[in-house]
């Protein structure tokens, strides 16, 4: 029952949540409502029973405490829109079915007048229903640092006014992409950092679920989703013995190949709304990367139609990867020696690679030592390491 | 919900300067055209002309003791140029706004600070 109960609070967190702020007007009035809400569920349910609709109960219940809560606090009352509903009385719960306002509220979190590690915190907190530790946890910052975090881009967006909407159409592209950004960001902060901090890439998974049901008609919502999917798929083959290890290098048998089909199910809905963005081809790419053979001037020519939408040097490095395997290291390290990412690591370390290949043993040698030079952490530094033993010892001048 | 917008002139052309003179007419009147504009909005309230922040004094208290200094608070060039009150429904409408005065597409910018209300 107990597992039961924490299921349900974290799947229905951010609908009462964003039910409760659409309904009060106000974040703090509506977490502590939702809070004591989920207390009177837990003591509750386990005797009575779980109710039909679990959110609507949860929504009813905080919203009547909240109303009794402001009708006490005058000051509060004339702060809120609470005071114009008629009656509340404590237990009464009607089940009637509330709008789902997580659109809203996300909108709300990701609005470009807050800063983005603001952003991030407050759509976790709110949507994802993790708590102040949790996330500075998850983001290695002292607690106090994240909870005044979270209750400065709370006192903004009441003191400022930013609206709790879904923005209105000349908008919302910009506004979308700002959305999609802090899923994408949380996924990366769980994705790439070893070891994995799996708890956060789940959680970007469910946001990117709940938007893809939100907003069906947007393909990059889908997009952003099918690459989730279909990275987070290879997560297990990743790390192998606390290491690092390549795609190339990877077991496949330890892909979760459902999760894989589920991922292209999901770029097939992007397609099919004749998306064409930078999560839709990044989706795209993540498909081929787990085919075998791989095609690799199919992934070339993708990276290429990424690099025309982002105008990004690390999207052009990518391409310049699958280059190296479509055409050969001469061609890759053109594309890479026009790249301006001096301080890079990847850089680096794709120069030290493609000048391997080439037998240019010293070249590579120290490409890899600056690469080792900028490495963030130690399994990037041992995967760099053993890349530079290969080498082999003290080397004479490059063969051929 | 009431804003003040703080117009930072950056290196926006003022008229009278050389820059402001190496402008086209239709430059120019562009400029005006869209302060007209502002102005014009049922929602604001225009603020009053500033001097350059070059005429500007700034006060400090120490001890007892008035200080001043010759100039703004900040830098020159980081300094208000000029300001306008807003009532708006939000903070887009805000922002929206601010966007089209002219400083925030030539060299300046517009900090949107949203007034009392507690």
């Amino acid at each position: 029952m107990v597992a039961v109960l924490e299921q349900t609070f974290r799947d229905r967190w951010g609908y009462v949540l964003a039910a409760l702020i659409g309904f009060l007007g106000d974040f703090d009035l509506a977490e502590e409502a939702a809070q004591e809400a989920f207390a009177v569920a837990a003591e509750r349910w386990p005797r009575d029973g779980v109710p039909s609709d679990p959110g609507a109960w949860l929504v009813t219940t905080a919203r009547n405490r909240a109303i009794d809560r402001v009708r006490r606090n005058r000051t509060l009352a004339e702060k809120t829109r609470a005071l114009e509903v008629p009656t509340a009385t404590e237990d009464s719960v009607d089940e009637t079915t509330f709008p789902d306002e997580r659109l809203e509220l996300i909108f709300t979190c990701c609005h470009p007048a807050l800063a983005t590690d603001a952003q991030v915190a407050l759509t976790l907190r709110t949507l994802g229903g993790l708590t102040t530790p949790e996330i500075a946890r998850a983001f290695l910052v002292p607690e106090a640092t994240m909870a005044q975090r979270l209750v400065r881009a709370k006192r903004k967006i009441k003191a400022a006014a930013i609206p709790f909407r879904v923005p209105p159409d000349h908008l919302l592209p910009d506004r979308l992409a700002a959305v999609l950004a802090v899923v994408y960001l949380i996924f990366n902060e769980g994705y790439t950092v070893p070891p994995t901090r799996g708890d956060l890439a789940a959680e970007a998974l469910r946001l990117g679920r709940a938007l893809a049901e939100l907003m069906p008609d947007e393909p990059e919502v889908h997009g952003l989703l099918a690459m989730m999917l279909l990275l987070e798929a290879r997560r297990a083959a990743r790390i192998r013995d606390g290491e690092l290890v390549l795609l190339a290098d990877q077991d496949r048998s330890r892909w979760d190949a459902a999760q894989i089909a589920a991922g292209r199910r999901v770029l097939d809905r992007a397609l099919a709304l004749r998306g064409r963005g930078p999560y839709v081809v990044q989706a795209a790419i993540a498909s081929l990367h787990a085919d075998e053979p791989r095609d690799w001037a199919e992934i070339a020519a993708l990276y290429a139609e990424l690099s025309q939408l982002t105008d990004s040097p690390v999207v052009e490095l990518s391409r310049a990867v699958a280059v190296a395997e479509e055409q050969g290291p001469e061609a890759a390290l053109a594309i890479v020696d026009r790249l301006p990412l001096e301080h890079y690591r990847y850089l680096h370390a794709t120069r030290g690679e493609l000048l391997r290949r080439l037998g240019r043993t010293d070249e590579a040698r120290d490409a890899y030592a600056r690469a080792l030079a900028l490495a963030h952490d130690d399994a990037e530094r041992r995967l760099l390491g053993r890349r530079m033993a290969e080498l082999g010892g003290v080397s004479g001048p490059p063969a051929g | 919900m009431k804003y003040m917008l703080l117009i930072h002139q950056g290196s926006t052309p003022l008229p009278g300067s050389d820059e402001w003179e190496q402008l086209s007419e239709e430059q120019k009147g562009k400029v005006y055209g869209a302060y007209k504009e502002i102005n014009e909005n049922p929602g604001v309230t225009p603020g009053q002309q500033l001097q350059p922040p070059e005429t500007a004094t700034t006060v400090r208290v120490q001890d007892g003791r008035t200080l001043t200094t010759d100039g703004p608070f900040v830098e020159l060039k980081e300094a208000v140029g000029g300001y306008l009150l807003f009532e708006a429904d939000d903070l887009d409408a805000a922002i929206e706004l601010a966007a089209k005065i002219p400083a925030a597409s030539m060299g300046g910018a517009v900090e949107v600070r949203p007034i009392g209300g507690w």
